[in-house]
């Protein structure tokens, strides 16, 4: 078994200095989200800016525990969707999703991914999925925890 | 019967598991060190329950053709069987039933079913203490706060010590007039700690509690009899002792299970059925709802046979052997921290252990590049890793069939493990 497509030097970078790791005010959402199989946690904030015509994040601050591959992919995920509007980083969201779950049949698209392409080796193992994709379904809670609030702007 | 000092002939025994000689990937043979969480099955089990298929197989304990009978037959008699083996003084204490889970279950709601037609001894309610410890798996924990939340009665535990055995400093306040239940572990599943069971039950029973005893661990490794230890009930699954998936066993002393409400309730277990209302068969039957696992029974009766004919005391010996090369091995490593107590007698074989900066999932993929299969994250014991400042462990466990040169393919392979990682740092 090649170790090298699961562990590249990209999830090890990601993995050793986190981007925007660290819990930081103000945010408009907070979410917790573990994994109970091997007691992986992240807590994660997002904020949200409602200022334009569009809902932008603005940030996303992140606690994560866990192994090299749901540490990268928070690092890589918060790196990727900071700056986005919410409906971009919905693409990249869903992108991420999509080529997670194709057992390693899709490459991935870096234009849409970014560094997110270096998680793809684990899309091969099914219990690692889990690892990579639970920052970005605590994204997503977060988003939908803004929007029960009426704090997620726009029409949203 | 060989004499219980031989060692096992671990070539001849390997040869009865066919899965062994599989290779994950051509020439990566399996290295499975996760028998603790499932075990393998020999030949011999994998056959008797396809002969049951083949020549017996139909529903028990319904109808009267020959073919029900001889199925009935099969059924009791792997019931007697399992008596035999843990030293039940009647095949009816012995309960069949899906898994351990189920098992730990039935005592729990049985427990707590409010039904005032019960014994005191028998019935959970608020102002009563059920005692747990923090060494439990999930299994043993999860059922009991259900238990106390339903009831109204209060949870307690045993706390861990730094040294991976139970504090008892403080039982005489912990196990007092109000507790109605000790529900404890025989051998922690991620420490390997033996925990001292007969002395616990004597104090238990002193002050009027129940003994539920978690033997999952203990069964398949060591000499287990019901009578010596002195509990009330004990709880094991087929699955971890060379047995079939899909049946667990609850033994429990005849006169407390014949004073206990069904748990789950249906066919079979019935006495007079009328719209208005049921009465309850005798046990172990009060307890077997529904159709039962019978070619699991029929399975987990041969299991019984292949361990008996290797002597339990000599698999003990074995996985002791193995537990004291694993640990040696392993703590020589840089960054490896056993958690657990060191080699010895009050111990068995789960050797769990962190290696510091490296999650476990990371250690085990490694591992498993290499076919070393072990466990890795909190084994169903997530506050015994809380307690202990860890999110999740790397476990190795063995069986009768495991070699020293699995144990040493591990500690090479922790190796690999260490090799790989500093590349990154």
């Amino acid at each position: 078994m090649d170790l090298t497509s699961l562990y590249t030097d990209i999830v090890f970078e990601h993995d050793k200095r986190p981007l925007h790791a660290g819990l930081r005010e103000p945010f408009t959402a907070e979410v917790h989200h573990v994994n109970p199989t091997c007691g992986d946690e992240i807590t994660l904030r997002l904020h949200l800016d409602t200022a334009g015509t569009q809902p932008r994040v603005e940030d996303i601050s992140y606690d994560a525990a866990g192994c090299a591959m749901s540490r990268a992919s928070a690092s890589i995920m918060a790196d990727l969707l900071i700056g986005r509007s919410v409906e971009e980083a919905a693409a990249t969201a869903a992108h991420m999703e999509q080529v997670m779950h194709a057992r390693g049949r899709e490459a991935g698209d870096e234009d849409v991914i970014g560094d997110g392409v270096a998680l793809v080796g684990a899309a091969k193992f099914p219990n690692r999925v889990k690892c990579v994709l639970m920052s970005w379904k605590a994204y997503q809670a977060a988003l939908l925890e803004a929007r029960t609030l009426g704090l997620a702007g726009g029409a949203a | 019967m060989t004499s219980q000092s031989t060692p096992l002939d671990v070539a001849a025994i390997r040869r009865d598991f066919p899965i062994l000689d599989r290779e994950l990937e051509p020439g990566t043979p399996l290295v499975y060190l996760d028998s603790g969480a499932t075990a393998q099955r020999p030949r011999q089990v994998i056959e008797a329950e396809v002969a049951f298929l083949e020549r017996d197989n139909a529903a028990v304990k319904r109808g009267s053709h020959r073919l029900a009978e001889a199925a009935t037959d099969a059924y009791e008699g792997a019931r007697e069987r399992i008596a035999a083996f843990i030293g039940a003084p009647s095949p009816d204490e012995v309960v069949f039933t899906k898994n351990a889970t189920e098992a730990l279950n039935l005592v729990a709601h049985s427990l707590g079913s409010g039904n005032q037609a019960v014994p005191d001894a028998l019935r959970v309610g608020a102002g009563d203490e059920i005692l747990v410890t923090e060494m439990e798996h999930h299994a043993n924990l999860v059922p009991w706060q259900e238990l106390a939340r339903r009831t109204g009665a209060t949870l307690r535990w045993i706390p861990l010590g730094e040294d991976f055995h139970l504090d008892l400093s403080e039982l005489d306040a912990l196990l007092n007039a109000r507790t109605k239940v000790l529900a404890i572990s025989h051998q922690s599943n991620v420490l390997g700690t033996i925990n001292p069971i007969r002395e616990l039950t004597e104090k238990a029973h002193a002050v009027g509690a129940l003994v539920v005893l978690d033997a999952c661990q203990s069964v398949p490794h060591m000499p287990f009899d019901v009578a010596e230890l002195g509990v009330d009930f004990a709880a094991f699954s087929g699955h971890k002792m060379l047995g079939p998936t899909g049946i667990g066993v609850l033994w429990g002393r005849y006169e407390l299970l014949a004073a206990m409400p069904p748990f789950l309730t249906g066919g079979s277990m019935i006495e007079v059925v009328t719209m208005e209302g049921s009465t309850y068969a005798e046990p172990p039957a009060r307890f077997e709802a529904g159709t039962p696992m019978v070619s699991q029974a029929v399975g987990l009766a041969s299991a019984c046979d292949y361990l008996d004919a290797l002597g339990m005391e000599r698999i003990q010996a074995h996985e002791q052997a193995l537990t004291a090369r694993a640990i040696g091995g392993l703590q020589e490593l840089p960054g490896v921290r056993i958690i657990g107590p060191g080699a010895g007698a009050d111990r068995f074989g789960a050797v769990a252990f962190d290696l510091a900066g490296r999650h476990p999932h990371d250690v085990g993929q490694v591992l498993d590049s290499r076919g070393i299969e072990v466990r890795v994250g909190h084994h169903c014991a997530w506050p015994l890793h809380r307690r202990y400042g860890v999110h999740g462990t790397t476990r190795a466990t063995f069986s009768v069939y495991t070699t020293e040169e699995e144990v040493d393919a591990l500690i090479a392979g922790m190796q690999t493990v260490l090799e790989f990682f500093a590349r990154f740092d």
